[in-house]
């Protein structure tokens, strides 16, 4: 049998800040990626762990003042059926829906995404790409840290030890576009070889051709490509400003091809995930400006 | 750590650590080896019971986690009948039966409850929507037609 590390089992947010703050231990939220390491399968397993699946304070996706809130432990299968979820940040239902399958989605949850940090996490070039903020707390506050700077380097995050996640923020996705696209092995069960969000705000279609106008406020997160889920801030920079044509699709993949340092492992190799995330963005904005 | 649960209609009452996993409670605790251990990382659904109402992999879920819950294994489909030695098998397990839904019989536990779960959850005999329900249960007799074809059958379709 697997190891057994001690845990503990707070009932409220601040019986875990207590804990948390005596001394470090593993947070373990619906446990798809940290059972896996008690079975000793990848790395050490954790020497203490904490068990936040009863906290009720990380439960929960409201809408307050135009901003959508959704609680750390809010499981794939909470955002695919949540109606404000549905409405606001279908984006984010679609790449909860493309993670595992039913087993996966019953309990993996949002924050745990979050947390773990792989680079290959599927809803957080999402956040990235609706400039979201994560709200972290531990006994001594709460802060919130935009989705930019929380991953800083290999399944490192801004979290302090003592810290949580605790939910996330979306600003009002008003008349912002946001496209998702997940490239694995298979539909279902597939670790991302690519994944990625495209946003943007449309401006006026001036000349009445159909294609749109400027785009805004661009915004380009990818997993897989990177040691850390990662904003390609060169490639955004030739889509802010510019129409969906076939010149502004072929300027952004290429510079997206050279912007990203995928790397070969078992599930690709570093030059079909180059070929692909520029394959997949050229199509994007090939979608969207119709053509 | 104290865990009381109700499995397949039983309490249940256990003290063992709660980072031990609802797998090996099943199994070495409680003594039902009829959900399997495939390969302990989430990936191949051989492990899959009903935790509340959800499908989960039994291998992810911590047993601290499980307290006050209920659970339902393979060993929980067959219903018992009054004054009767045998059990009625539940209308899946007839199904997987008649249709060969079951070759070494590994993932079979794991299907009947990724199946159980789906209908339960209203799941009809569409066939994309079953596959989807399977997606985390893998065969490795590679038997799915078989599957999915009593799955189907369960779920309502009429016999051809």
């Amino acid at each position: 049998m697997p190891v057994e590390p001690p845990i503990e089992v707070p009932r409220t947010l601040v019986e875990a800040f207590d804990v948390l703050a005596s001394a470090p231990h593993r947070p373990i939220a619906g446990g798809t990626d940290v059972m896996v390491q008690i079975s000793g399968e990848i790395g050490p397993p954790p020497d203490r762990m904490i068990d936040l699946w009863r906290l009720q304070e990380l439960r929960g996706i409201r809408l307050a003042d135009g901003v959508l809130a959704i609680g750390a432990l809010e499981t794939y299968t909470d955002i695919r059926r949540s109606a404000l979820c549905r409405e606001l940040v279908p984006a984010l239902v679609e790449a909860a829906a493309t993670i595992g399958a039913a087993q996966i989605q019953n309990r993996g949850t949002l924050g745990g995404n979050i947390a773990n940090a792989s680079p290959a996490g599927d809803t957080l070039p999402v956040l990235l790409a609706l400039d979201a903020t994560i709200v972290v707390g531990s006994q001594r506050g709460e802060r919130s840290i935009p989705a930019a700077d929380f991953w800083i380097a290999y399944r490192r995050t801004a979290l302090e030890p003592d810290e949580l996640v605790l939910r996330v923020l979306v600003p009002p996705p008003v008349g912002r576009e946001i496209r998702f696209r997940k490239i694995g092995t298979r539909r279902a069960q597939a670790i991302s070889k690519v994944v990625m969000a495209l946003a943007w705000r449309p401006g006026a279609d001036a000349d009445g051709d159909g294609d749109g106008g400027a785009w805004r406020d661009v915004r380009l997160g990818l997993g897989s490509v990177a040691e850390r889920p990662i904003r390609a801030a060169k490639t955004e920079a030739v889509l802010e400003g510019a129409r969906p044509t076939t010149e502004t699709a072929d300027r952004a993949a290429e510079t997206l091809a050279g912007e990203i340092q995928p790397i070969d492992d078992v599930r690709s190799t570093a030059d079909y995930r180059r070929v692909v995330a520029a394959r997949v963005l050229h199509r994007l904005i090939r979608d969207a400006g119709g053509w | 750590m104290n865990i009381r649960m109700l499995v397949n209609g039983a309490p249940a009452e256990i003290d063992v650590p709660g980072s031990r996993r609802l797998l090996d409670v099943l199994r070495e605790d409680l003594g039902l080896t009829g959900t399997k251990e495939g390969c302990g990382e989430g990936e191949c659904g051989a492990c899959s019971v009903i935790l509340d109402g959800q499908l989960v992999d039994a291998c992810l879920v911590p047993i601290s986690q499980v307290d006050g819950a209920t659970v339902r294994t393979v060993e929980g489909l067959a219903r018992r009948r009054a004054g009767e030695a045998d059990r009625e098998l539940d209308e899946l397990q007839a199904a997987f039966l008649a249709a060969g839904g079951a070759q070494c019989g590994i993932c079979t536990p794991g299907m009947l409850m990724a199946a159980r779960a789906y209908i339960d959850g209203g799941g009809g005999p569409d066939e994309e929507a079953i596959r989807e329900a399977i997606a985390g249960n893998l065969c490795r007799c590679t038997g799915y037609t078989k599957i999915v074809e009593a799955i189907a059958m369960a779920a309502g379709r009429p016999a051809v």
